[in-house]
């Protein structure tokens, strides 16, 4: 294996073409545990050829979703298809899908190239066609000349090469990957993270998922659906989801991991003006006003409580002396509580004057030296363009079971991921009308 | 801050001969008999409390003896047998025990019993149930069956620890990649337990070969193993040179036989185990 940096091609993250038949789909599924719902009335679906990730905490139900599609648990209700043909009661052995687990569960007892080429004698293969293919994947995870080694011999991240080379080498429609990074250092992570990429586009398998770490999310997938106590929250491409979350939950659980801040203010609706037909809406938070773009299928009266995300690097700091951020961009005085220098970027954590407990954490880019003159008396405003404000659906409790109304909350898949266009025929549907 | 380093060195200096001497102790206790009746077989002499001068003679005469080479030659196929029994049936039941059902822990328990119940009554009860009551002739089935019963125990507990050892995964990542349940079994499942197994046999063949108590109730006309001849020649005519030498030969092989499994199946698990 070649653990010094290769040279690898820009990575262009686009959708594939949707084709017909989406590779996976899942039609409301639901199991339960005891008296534990894991997934509930759960329905995505998933394109050909498509880098698919399921991002949640633990405990949202990724982990089960993954092993009903493998098949080994069943669900309760719904339907699950792969390239059209439900799967549900046919066992993992004879599903077209293969694994690639978390704890690598390579056989300890077999050789790495034995056990890249279990699979494929379980096909049938033989002699030359099976050196053959063996040699191919183990040369695309870059480990050709292991053949011989036993996996103990191996380092983690070499065993989770082996591993997934294990699981391509069938050819699967799709190929299930339940938190196969999680296990390493941070570094092989992240090298791991550019070989998944790179080993998808060569493959052109569908890749469904499972991840907790929203970074590993935005980094691989072309698209990517975010699960929360067992139900799909918002799906869409990174950039959606991270720069117009659907829930609150979303703008929460995709945050900074320096400083922790979700950037999620808690005001009342001052003013709603329509100039042309661009509906801006100003939302009082303490001393500050801070401007949003209203959608237009979104209605809000005057006084009422509503929440708004802004991405800390949308966000900028204005000192004492400074003009202030213009007219016509939200307007926030701030005190500032915390500064973390993280290397390209220094993350401040402000306080919003006039509302206790309101936090907002502003990245700036460290063009300058560090050390080197910081604009006099610190920051005292906060500014960013309306357009960067997401408003959020309220939902403050952060409790599933308390469903929004249908005028407050329209269904994800319509909340500003295409806003005026059809859903995506490879789109999601997420449930979240009312029971 | 100085005094307490001193009382430490001075503990930890006493400490120095203490520990090595209670470990020669603990083994001169329990190694001294038998490396006495080591010496003692190569005794040129019939005494056995002086040693007069080295001669093999009396292992000559065991070789000579046809009632000591059929006791060997039955308790060596005794042990070979109970020891592929107890596996095969263990490692079942093993198995069996591995997935949580109704009253799995009195199952459980009712496995271990043989290790808690004396073996005069395993011994009695037996032979009450398999000659009387089963009509099963004494000889070397009664004695098969003995054996299993007592070295099952054994099999079970082993093979079950190395089951709950193994991870879930593996088995579905064989599923995962088209194996079916008996395919599983036998390239995945199999293989890794291999090592407890094969330790559980070993301990089931050394626990046959040594047996005396129980064997005594069920070894039938002619057919007796060694340790039961062993025993009943040391009681009928007291400790002579040809038993001594007889004993000494047992030792020696049950030891060779279990250091030889345990050096074998711990290189295999230690391939399995990363």
């Amino acid at each position: 294996m070649s653990e010094e940096p290769r040279e690898t091609p820009a990575r262009v993250q686009r959708v594939p073409e949707p084709s017909g038949v989406p590779a996976v789909e899942l039609r409301g599924v639901t199991r339960s545990y005891a008296d534990q719902v894991a997934v509930r009335e759960l329905s995505l679906r998933v394109g050909e050829g498509e880098f698919f990730s399921v991002l949640g905490p633990s405990g949202s139900g990724k982990t089960t979703l993954l092993r009903m599609v493998a098949g080994f648990e069943d669900p309760d209700g719904g339907a699950i298809l792969l390239g059209g043909r439900d799967v549900v009661g046919v066992p993992a052995y004879r599903r077209d899908v293969n694994t690639v687990f978390q704890s690598y569960a390579l056989f300890p007892h077999l050789s790495v190239w034995d056990n890249v080429a279990y699979g494929l004698r379980r096909l049938g293969l033989r002699r030359a066609e099976l050196r053959t293919r063996v040699g191919d994947y183990l040369e695309l995870v870059q480990l050709a000349g292991y053949g011989r080694r036993r996996p103990h011999q191996l380092s983690g991240g070499q065993q989770q090469r082996v591993a997934i080379a294990r699981a391509l080498a069938r050819r699967p429609r799709v190929l299930l990957l339940d938190e196969p990074l999680a296990a390493l250092d941070a570094q092989l992570r992240a090298q791991l993270r550019v070989e998944l990429t790179r080993i998808q586009r060569e493959v052109g398998t569908t890749f469904l998922y499972v991840t907790h770490d929203q970074e590993e999310a935005l980094v691989l997938s072309h698209r990517l659906a975010v699960l929360r106590a067992g139900r799909v929250e918002q799906v869409g491409t990174p950039a959606d989801v991270y720069e117009r979350p659907a829930s609150r939950f979303v703008a929460e659980f995709i945050r900074s991991s320096t400083t922790g801040g979700s950037n999620v203010l808690e005001g009342t609706v001052r003013t709603v003006t329509t100039a042309g037909d661009v509906a801006t809406v100003e939302v009082a938070v303490g001393e500050g006003s801070v401007l949003a773009e209203l959608p237009p299928n979104r209605a809000l009266r005057r006084g009422q409580p509503v929440a708004v995300a802004v991405r800390p690097e949308k966000a900028r700091l204005y000192a004492g002396e400074d003009a202030g951020p213009p007219s016509g961009w939200s307007r926030v005085p701030v005190r500032l509580r915390d500064t973390v220098y993280t290397g390209a970027a220094t993350e401040h954590l402000v306080e919003v004057v006039g509302a206790p407990g309101a936090l907002l954490t502003v990245f700036t880019q460290n063009t300058r030296r560090a050390g080197e003159a910081e604009p006099g008396g610190g920051p005292v405003l906060a500014g960013w363009e309306p357009r960067f404000s997401v408003l959020l659906d309220d939902d403050p409790s952060g409790d599933a079971s308390s469903e929004p109304s249908g005028a407050a909350r329209p269904p994800a898949a319509e909340t500003g991921l295409t806003p005026g266009s059809a859903p995506d025929p490879v789109g999601v549907t997420a449930r979240s009308d009312v029971r | 801050m100085a005094q307490v380093d001193r009382g430490w060195r001075t503990a930890r200096g006493r400490r120095r001969w203490v520990l090595p001497a209670a470990v020669v102790g603990a083994y001169a206790f329990l190694y001294a008999p038998i490396l006495w009746l080591a010496l003692l077989s190569f005794n040129d002499s019939r005494s056995v409390s002086t040693f007069t001068g080295f001669s093999l003679r009396w292992y000559a005469e065991l070789l000579a003896d046809r009632q000591v080479l059929d006791a060997l030659w039955l308790t060596v196929r005794l042990a070979a047998s109970t020891a592929l029994v107890a596996a095969v049936l263990g490692t079942l039941a093993a198995w069996a025990l591995r997935r949580p059902f109704r009253g799995r822990g009195l199952w459980s328990a009712v496995l271990a019993m043989p290790l808690v119940v004396p073996e005069v009554v395993l011994g009695v009860s037996l032979l009450a149930f398999f000659v009387k009551l089963a009509g099963v002739p004494l000889g070397f089935g009664a004695l098969l069956a003995a054996h299993v019963t007592f070295s099952l125990s054994f099999v079970v507990i082993v093979v079950r620890a190395r089951l709950a050892g193994l991870d879930p995964r593996l088995e579905e990542a064989a599923a995962d990649l088209g194996a079916g349940p008996l395919t599983r079994w036998r390239t995945v499942t199999l293989p890794v337990l291999w090592p407890a197994i094969g330790a559980g046999a070993a301990f089931a063949f050394v626990l046959s070969f040594d047996d005396v108590v129980t064997s005594s109730y069920l070894s039938g006309v002619g057919g007796t193993p060694l340790p039961v001849l062993v025993y009943g020649q040391a009681s009928r005519r007291g400790v002579s040179p040809e038993i001594v030498a007889l004993s000494t030969s047992m030792v020696v092989l049950s030891t060779v036989l279990l250091v030889v499994a345990v050096l074998v199946m711990a290189r295999r698990a230690r391939h399995l185990d990363r």
